[in-house]
């Protein structure tokens, strides 16, 4: 499988990263150049193997269903870049082009 | 009382605080005193916490004048990785993304550190979000190699290890998601593990890969590295991947030797292209003296684990790329100025926070996972991973433990791979098998190199949740080899007397 240009630019939209054209031609190398590497498990006889996604046996983890504290609001927004009136301020989402 | 921090170990000092013979006050005193000495030439922390550690000293010294029991780390010196929460500090993970980020909660495997009498001394250096094995990808700068300042101290977890290679701390945390305690554990000379997966909550640190990141300690001994593994040890209600395996004292079996158990050389790693020779010569004679010492030794080939790397840089990007989707510019983090809409916001905010390594490791994992590739990487890959596991299984019919070497090569030039991305990545052959099985490791150094006096590691691998075994024949190693890994830049005996 060979990565173009266009699917770099396609993955960088999916993972929210604004990247520029020196980025897109270089990631274009590297991912090839890894991934390439990567398919020598292509030739693994992997008929039958269930995936394994969890290393240690573990059963469903449940714990008593109770109200404990949590994180505070003003923990919560400690970091935030911008925030007010008790809440994360971001740019508009709705109404743009209505003005309204 | 005059006392040379940078040596003691974990015991001695809170042996020492206890006996009255210093205070826990001077221990911290004497502390940022070596690294006011060193830390300009090695930059192993981020952050340095010396109110927080005359707070806790100031309790473990009303302690001893109340006449009251000490707890099992008093005093001792610690650092902890920069991807760890502790209120009072910044957490940045070596990014500028997280750059100022001040710690809303503790760590869970921090607080029982601290709870246990450790002193926090710093935040330490990491490649950033822990993606590298030479701490050179950190938004603030490398950290450089006690033993020669022009190397790398190997990563991510470097400043974890520097610092305690260099005497600064007696101990310290990092993460471990391939390889990134165990392998700058064997290019600083000190005694580095990661504990089974699941054996150490994960609770604030910041989540690189969730199905493979475990958390443990550095020390300069294999007792101080089982007493930290003691504190932190066991199930927390935070981290529902946290098991509920009793937890034994590590230390009491350290001193019952290897007679009688059945060691496992894995051969066909030993031969591995790419493994120095020097590297491969230690780990025979390592070998030879755990045979001496009455161990039963045999041969294993793990011709599985040879795709490990392969499945491990398809794995770790994915669950990376999911867990980092978090940073966003929202919540916290970097935001860029005057974004035009939300999505604008997030693109340039990711693209201006993360570096070059964090934007490929995001690139490769979303691909991975991007609709049509997904089978034939991640699916791939997680097949890979169980076949590896039962590799490790039926090899562990035979054996007690495993033994490799840690990392095929001794600390590299600063810069020498920064090029090469794949380069680097083989860095962490020997270990990301482990990770992938959710086996426990350690690394513990068993020579100098003879050409360039550089430290070799050897890696001890146990069964799932049988550290103790594992740390009983790293014990027994240390205690045959005898070595002094005392880094030859610092000379440790300055005493004036």
């Amino acid at each position: 499988m060979s990565i173009s240009e266009a699917d770099v630019r396609h993955v960088a939209i999916l993972a929210r990263l604004a990247l520029s054209d020196e980025q897109v031609s270089r990631l274009k190398e590297e991912m090839n150049s890894i991934l390439g590497h990567m398919d020598q498990m292509q030739s693994l006889d992997l008929e039958g193997v269930e995936p394994t996604s969890h290393s240690i046996p573990l059963r469903n983890a449940t714990r008593p269903d109770v109200v404990k504290p949590g994180l505070s609001r003003d923990l919560a927004l400690m970091n935030a870049p911008q925030a007010e009136n008790g809440a994360f301020v971001i740019p508009r989402i709705v109404g743009v082009e209505e003005g309204a | 009382m005059s006392f040379d921090v940078s040596t003691l170990s974990a015991r001695a000092i809170r042996d020492g605080i206890a006996a009255r013979t210093f205070s826990a006050a001077e221990v911290v005193d004497a502390t940022y005193a070596r690294i006011d000495a060193v830390e300009g030439a090695v930059h192993a922390f981020n952050e340095l916490t010396p109110e927080l550690a005359r707070e806790a000293a100031g309790r473990i010294d009303a302690m001893v004048a109340a006449g009251e029991p000490l707890p099992p780390l008093a005093g001792v010196p610690t650092g902890f990785k920069d991807n760890m929460n502790l209120v009072g500090t910044h957490t940045t993970c070596s990014s500028k993304i997280l750059e100022g980020f001040k710690s809303p909660y503790d760590c869970t495997a921090v607080r029982r550190l601290l709870n246990a009498g450790a002193l926090p001394i710093g935040k330490c250096n990491m490649d950033e979000f822990a993606f590298g094995s030479s701490t050179e990808n950190s938004a603030f700068g490398p950290t450089h190699n006690p033993w020669d300042l022009e190397r790398v101290p190997g990563g991510s977890s470097g400043g974890s290890a520097a610092s305690v290679s260099a005497g600064m701390v007696a101990v310290s945390l990092g993460s471990d998601t391939g390889g990134s305690i165990r392998q700058p554990g064997a290019l600083t000379g000190t005694v580095a593990m990661k504990p089974t997966y699941g054996r150490v909550s994960r609770y604030g640190v910041v989540a690189f890969a969730s199905s493979l990141d475990q958390i443990g300690p550095f020390a300069r001994s294999v007792e101080d590295a089982a007493l930290v593994l003691n504190a932190i040890s066991g199930h927390d209600d935070m981290d529902a991947t946290s098991v509920r395996e009793p937890v034994p004292d590590f230390t009491a079996t350290l001193g019952d030797g290897v007679k009688g158990l059945r060691i496992g050389v894995v051969r066909d790693m030993l031969e591995l292209e790419g493994c120095a020779a020097e590297v491969r010569s230690a780990t025979e004679a390592s070998v030879k003296l755990l045979e001496g010492l009455c161990a039963e030794v045999g041969d294993v080939d793990l011709p599985m684990s040879q795709h490990g790397l392969a499945a491990y840089y398809i794995i770790g990007p994915a669950e990376a790329s999911s867990n980092l989707a978090r940073f966003d510019g929202i919540r916290y983090g970097h935001r860029v100025a005057e974004p035009s809409d939300v999505l604008d916001l997030y693109m340039r905010s990711r693209a201006e926070g993360f570096g070059p390594e964090s934007i490929r490791r995001i690139m490769l994992g979303t691909y991975a996972l991007s609709a049509g590739y997904y089978d034939a990487y991640y699916g791939t890959a997680q097949k890979t991973r169980t076949l590896i596991t039962r590799e490790f299984e039926a090899a562990f019919e035979r054996f007690d433990v495993l033994i490799t070497p840690t990392s095929p090569t001794v600390a590299f030039k600063i810069g020498e791979r920064a090029e090469d991305p794949l380069a680097m990545y083989l860095s962490d052959v020997y270990t990301i098998p482990l990770n992938l099985a959710g086996l426990p490791g350690v690394s513990i150094p068993c020579a100098k190199c003879g050409t360039s006096g550089l430290p070799i590691g050897v890696q001890v691998i146990g069964k799932h949740f049988d550290e103790a075994t594992m740390l009983q024949v790293a014990a027994a190693l240390e205690g045959a080899l005898a070595l002094d890994m005392t880094p030859p830049a610092f000379p440790l005996h300055r005493r004036s007397s």
